[in-house]
């Protein structure tokens, strides 16, 4: 399968190039966001107030880590089931997010938004916190610290592992059950 | 009578707590590492792959498996000959509390409307049973979100039976996909009340994926269940393949004569569990 190495804030042409089941190898800086925070977000849009991170070409993370021990940027680190963040993230696309990482089904709404705005929705190993960690080099909180593991932080990350999910084209990568619905 | 200290039970609820953050039961590892290798799908055998990693990972560098540690939950067996002193619910919680924040384990907990966090992952989700003898036993889950958000309970009719739990169990798990990050144990609880069904469900996730059903009836059953979600292709983290479920483990008690209570709680292949007996 295709491997890319890319650096966010990603760029349209990054994402237009990747098709489903693509791997890329992500560096640069990276945003958390979850539940309560991606709340926080729309309401501040709402209130025209200035969101604490650039929009264009953001890649969102959907992680709450564990704490960071000592030495450690953070503690485990993997993604959280997207679904409950679909309410939020076609707004976030047509304001510039490019890309989201988490784990788990997108919406019907999600996945055109994806094809409207060229965004892309990549995978990684849900439960492997410890090991993706590992590719987390510096991390620091700079919203919503009230929220404790929800607050959003900006992450540099190196060689992060993806897997493309939901392409721009409207590809899925994920299995369709052998199951009469 | 045998009286236990709250220091005692404390200071083991604590070590509940950190090692079964920390440490993949052995069984489930054996039982992903063999699935690996009868895997066919590229993809599958590289996450089975991964998630052995993470587990060596977590054991050599004290961070937890997966980064949502969890709500901690309890199931207590007080026996009828044991003295405790001290409030056992405060010392659970405490213990909890302290474990939590020694380990560097994730708060998840918080209000159900304003999802203002507690910060501390209090309070601990307690069941208790009395039983003979004198023994405490506490068993200690660690139970993430993404798996239990797919957890169902319903009500089917008795003329509904087998078949109907079958439809229901199978169902849910294809409707679930990749979200409880498959491979998954599945607990399933039949009978009872509205209210016990789900219990029985989460309580029979304790059984180790290696002993098998002592009753034979619930035994062929569970394996029949474990073929059908397997046979889905789901996946390891739903990107297809034979493994979807690593185990069924089911726990059956007498209802109502109207009634066919049924729940499943899905656990995610991260089986975060320990148990003391005292």
């Amino acid at each position: 399968m295709p491997t890319y190495n890319m650096t966010a804030p990603l760029k349209d042409e990054d994402v237009a190039k990747l098709h489903v089941g693509d791997v890329v190898k992500l560096s640069g800086t990276i945003y958390t966001a979850r539940d309560a925070a991606h709340k926080r977000l729309c309401d501040m849009l709402d209130n025209n107030e200035k969101l604490p991170f650039e929009l264009k070409g953001a890649v969102i993370y959907y992680v709450g880590p564990s704490p960071a021990p000592e030495g450690r940027p953070i503690g485990s680190a993997g993604p959280t089931t997207s679904y409950r963040m679909d309410t939020y993230a076609p707004r976030l696309h047509s304001l510039g997010v490019k890309a989201s990482v988490g784990k788990g089904k997108r919406s019907p709404e999600v996945r055109k938004a994806l094809q409207e705005h060229t965004g892309v929705y990549f995978g990684a190993t849900g439960g492997a916190g410890a090991l993706l960690s590992q590719c987390i080099t510096a991390a620091k909180v700079i919203a919503f610290d009230d929220l404790g593991p929800e607050a959003i932080r900006e992450l540099t990350v190196e060689n992060f592992p993806l897997l493309v999910v939901n392409d721009s084209h409207g590809g899925e990568q994920y299995a369709k059950p052998n199951f009469e619905f | 009578m045998k009286v236990i200290k709250a220091e005692q039970i404390h200071d083991a609820v604590v070590d509940l707590v950190l090692k079964a953050a920390r440490y993949l039961p052995e069984d489930v590892k054996t039982a992903i590492r063999v699935a690996r290798n009868t895997e066919t799908s590229d993809s599958a055998k590289e996450i089975l792959g991964q998630l052995l990693e993470n587990a060596d990972l977590a054991k050599e560098s004290g961070l937890p498996l997966c980064q949502d540690t969890g709500l901690g939950v309890f199931y207590v067996e007080i026996g009828d000959e044991v003295q405790i002193e001290g409030n056992i619910t405060e010392i659970i919680n405490n213990a909890m509390i302290d474990g939590y924040q020694k380990g560097l384990l994730r708060k998840s907990s918080c209000h159900p409307l304003t999802r203002k966090n507690t910060m501390d992952n209090s309070p601990a989700v307690i069941h208790f049973t009395h039983v003979a003898g004198d023994k405490l036993t506490i068993k200690h889950m660690a139970k993430g979100g993404g798996s239990e958000n797919m957890s169902r309970c319903t009500m089917l009719t008795p003329a509904q039976g087998w078949e109907g739990i079958k439809e229901f169990v199978v169902r849910r798990m294809a409707e679930a996909g990749p979200n409880p990050c498959p491979p998954t144990i599945v607990g399933v609880g039949i009978g009872g009340t509205f209210d016990l069904a789900p219990s029985l469900a989460k309580e029979a996730l304790f059984r180790p994926l290696s002993a098998e059903n002592p009753d034979p009836e619930l035994a062929a059953m569970e394996k029949e269940l474990l073929d059908e979600i397997n046979q889905l292709g789901i996946g390891p983290m739903g990107l297809g393949g034979k493994t979807t479920c690593l185990g069924v483990k089911i726990a059956m008690h007498p209802c109502h004569i109207a009634s066919l209570p049924l729940a499943v709680n899905v656990q995610c292949h991260s089986s975060r569990i320990k148990e003391v007996t005292l």
